[in-house]
């Protein structure tokens, strides 16, 4: 079992480790994997120029100051990175995790966590990062493209890890709410927790046999389950379910419309994810 | 791509790319209307161009924050077609370098890039940049003291009002400054606006079908020229995707970037424009002002638009200095004055490359020319030094009667007769062993040039034994050499 930690340095990083070394633990002393992605920031060019006049020999003049002003930040970044990452492995080895493996790559994280996450079983992530402050209301950048292209389970740090006692199990029976019930019976991550099974909207007799499917499923695992049936709007009533404080975790399916569709009408997963205080379990 | 890259690559920056845009598009209106009149079409033609390929090419390109638009490299293609066959024959012209590009875009001709050495490509800027330079002498003919003396002012605003600030586009106070003096004091009767190059269109483009015989005459008379449009407006807009790709330190698909020129030319073309492709000058001044994604190309065709449409009648004011200073500005930026620093200091061979490719441009004002007679030459360049690499040495073994004679290197069609000649057959011997352990066949030439040899030492009844050829030559021995079969005869060609 291998658990792949992203990490950026940021004010969720500790609760990152908190969580991934708690996954550790649940999933019987799992190794895991920080990373953190060395992002280009070429989108903000550093000086401008719109003067709109090209000088003599203005490609490698413009290339050479391009570089240099890059050069300049990478080191600045590439140093508080070691840092970091040092900071992630003392973090882990404290919470009692004896297998960490600790490294930095170029690179977007949401265009790349495809490469990293093939040999992972988990993957564990903030649910904001640096660029937090600067996009206040709006989740993580790196969030949705990750959970997106994520073939693995993604657990959601919070920005405090708190105890794990039980967690709400968001049911649509969609195909990713089933595979999260089946994940949560067949591996060990949730073991112990008690299990809310919660289904919003007005129910027919589909979705009470999928419903007693579950239950029946999560039990024979040796889960103590309760089921809620809720009418509403799934959003704000899975909002105001887990706002209560007995909650500890939120596990739901992820992202099953196309970013197109999402473009235009928005993402029930990121509004989700937007609102709840806790951590979230995704499955696509 | 994934759709959310597409989104990213359009909405990363938005503020930087408009404004970038806004300073393109500026610098778009110089070059599309001097090389309308160039081509010997209506101003209107190039700038519909500049901004259907612009605004098409910002969704189907390749290469986020490049700027392409009617190109001077393209219009010097057309003067002879306009010249001789008429302006109906520019759009179906337009039409079938577009499908050529996207045909060279789905067969992945993009990646024949590597083909073209880096002496080639800069070569091809240094023409580029002459031939945008030599193309606005015409402007000076009849034109006076008052000209040159407009364009040196126009050059002075450009290159001095950046050291006093970069927040305004100088090109931009050139023009305006330039139209303003010689709108007030009346030069605009003597010294030629662009209003005297043609109308200036008043109206959004319209989507029109061309009007031309479609039947096998007019392919004829239509394909020599979409060929060499095609393959000019890949190469420079390759060329500029690189740059663009070193200046932003991101990657680029080049086969889109191909098909999706071939998209911007065929609508261009349905919409009245001629052919166009990527400007190396206008990238690099979008990457200088902020621009990087693809809104900074759409800002520009969008902006362009409203400028014509909008500022016609003013824009037909502008004198054609200040156009000209901006287009020499451009032509010094996109020369690279290194190269001319470099020839001393590179290797003989790579800066006859680029002066070929300049001179074969130059003289045939066909880009397409120019790098082909650059690819040719590096190619064989390139051979001539690989047959170098044979080394040819050999021994005798017990006393003198046995010879061995060690192969090593590279031998094809150039080093064919280096090998031939390296034997010595006067010598009276009992048996040779030739080493191949170290050498490569590599064509048809090499293994007739083994078969003369062996051939030849059999006929003087000498023993030859051939030694350690490696897999891929016994291959090509065992499909055409002779020596090995039995009725070997020696070739007398």
């Amino acid at each position: 079992m291998n658990i792949l930690a992203c990490t950026d340095g940021s004010l969720y990083s500790p609760s990152v480790y908190d969580h991934a070394a708690w996954a550790a633990r649940q999933m019987g002393g799992a190794s895991i994997h920080v990373l953190h992605m060395l992002n280009p920031h070429h989108e903000e060019p550093a000086k401008l120029n719109y003067s709109g006049s090209m000088g003599v020999g203005a490609r490698t003049a413009l290339l050479q100051e391009l570089v240099t002003l890059e050069a300049a930040r990478a080191k600045i970044a590439k140093k508080r990175g070691k840092a970091v990452l040092e900071d992630a492995s003392t973090h882990l080895k404290e919470a009692g995790v004896q297998n960490v493996v600790a490294d930095q790559w170029h690179g977007k994280l949401s265009d790349e966590i495809a490469n990293y996450e093939a040999d992972a079983d988990l993957v564990v992530l903030g649910k904001r990062g640096n660029n937090a402050d600067f996009e206040k209301g709006h989740l993580g950048t790196n969030l949705e493209r990750v959970v997106r292209s994520c073939q693995h389970p993604v657990l959601v740090a919070s920005r405090a890890f708190g105890r794990m006692n039980n967690f709400v199990l968001a049911f649509d029976g969609g195909s990713s709410a089933e595979k999260a019930v089946e994940y949560a019976a067949k591996e060990t991550l949730l073991r112990g927790m008690h299990a809310y099974l919660l289904y919003v909207g007005s129910g027919n007799a589909k979705i009470e046999a999928a419903l007693a499917k579950a239950e029946a499923t999560l039990k024979q695992a040796g889960f103590e389950v309760t089921i809620e049936h809720r009418d509403g709007e799934p959003e704000k009533v899975i909002g105001d379910i887990v706002a209560q404080d007995y909650i500890d975790l939120l596990v739901m399916g992820a992202y099953g419309h196309s970013s197109i569709r999402q473009f235009i009408v928005g993402s029930t997963t990121s509004a989700m994810m937007r609102t709840v205080k806790i951590p979230v379990l995704l499955f696509r | 791509m994934t759709q959310t890259k597409y989104f990213q690559e359009w909405f990363s920056n938005p503020r930087r790319d408009v404004i970038a845009g806004m300073v393109v598009a500026l610098a778009l209106i110089p070059e599309a209307i001097a090389f309308s009149i160039i081509a010997g079409v209506d101003p209107k033609v190039g700038l519909y161009a500049s901004f259907c390929i612009a605004v098409v090419i910002s969704f189907v390109g390749g290469r986020a924050g490049m700027i392409s638009a009617a190109t001077g490299a393209m219009a010097v293609l057309l003067i002879t077609l306009v010249r001789d066959h008429g302006l109906e024959y520019l759009l179906p012209v337009t039409i079938l370098t577009g499908i050529l590009q996207i045909a060279a875009g789905a067969l992945k001709l993009g990646n024949l890039m590597r083909f073209v050495s880096r002496s080639v490509v800069t070569g091809f800027v240094n023409a580029l940049a002459i031939i945008i330079f030599m193309s606005q002498l015409p402007q000076f003919y009849d034109q006076g003291l008052l000209m040159y003396a407009m364009v040196a002012a126009g050059l002075g605003i450009i290159y001095g009002l950046p050291l006093l600030t970069t927040a305004v586009p100088s090109p931009l106070v050139c023009i305006v400054v330039l139209t303003g003096v010689s709108m007030s004091l009346g030069w605009d009767a003597t010294l030629n606006t662009v209003g005297d190059m043609g109308d200036l269109p008043s109206t959004l483009p319209v989507f029109l079908l061309p009007q031309v015989p479609l039947n096998f005459e007019t392919l004829m008379i239509i394909l020599p020229y979409a060929v060499s449009l095609a393959i000019v407006g890949l190469l420079e807009s390759l060329m500029t995707a690189t740059i663009v790709d070193d200046f932003t330190d991101t990657p680029s698909n080049k086969n889109q970037e191909c098909a999706g020129q071939g998209v911007a030319n065929i609508v261009s073309g349905f919409f009245g424009g001629m052919a166009g492709c990527a400007m190396i000058g206008q990238s690099v001044i979008n990457v200088q002002s902020g621009g990087r994604g693809r809104l900074s190309t759409f800002a520009a065709g969008i902006i362009l638009l409203i400028l014509i449409v909008v500022m016609g009648d003013l824009v037909s004011q502008i004198p054609m200095a200040a156009l000209v200073a901006v287009m020499i500005m451009v032509s010094i930026g996109t020369f690279s004055w290194s190269s001319i620093k470099n020839l001393r200091v590179h290797h003989r061979t790579s800066s006859i490359v680029m002066l070929v490719t300049v001179l074969v441009t130059v003289l045939s004002h066909n880009l397409a020319y120019g790098v082909g007679a650059g690819v040719l030459l590096s190619a064989l360049f390139f051979a001539y030094k690989v047959s170098g690499q044979l080394d040819i040495s050999s021994a005798f073994e017990v006393d003198k009667k046995e010879r061995t004679y060690h192969i090593r290197g590279q031998l094809f069609f150039v080093s064919a007769s280096t090998f031939g000649d390296a034997f010595d057959f006067r010598e009276v011997l009992e048996k040779v062993t030739i080493d191949v352990s170290q050498a490569h066949f590599w064509d048809l030439s090499s293994i007739n040039a083994l078969d003369r040899v062996m051939l030849k030492f059999r006929r003087e009844g000498t023993e030859v034994e051939l030694y350690g050829m490696n897999e891929a030559s016994q291959t090509l021995v065992l499909e055409v050499a002779k020596f090995d079969k039995p009725d070997a005869k020696l070739d007398t060609h």
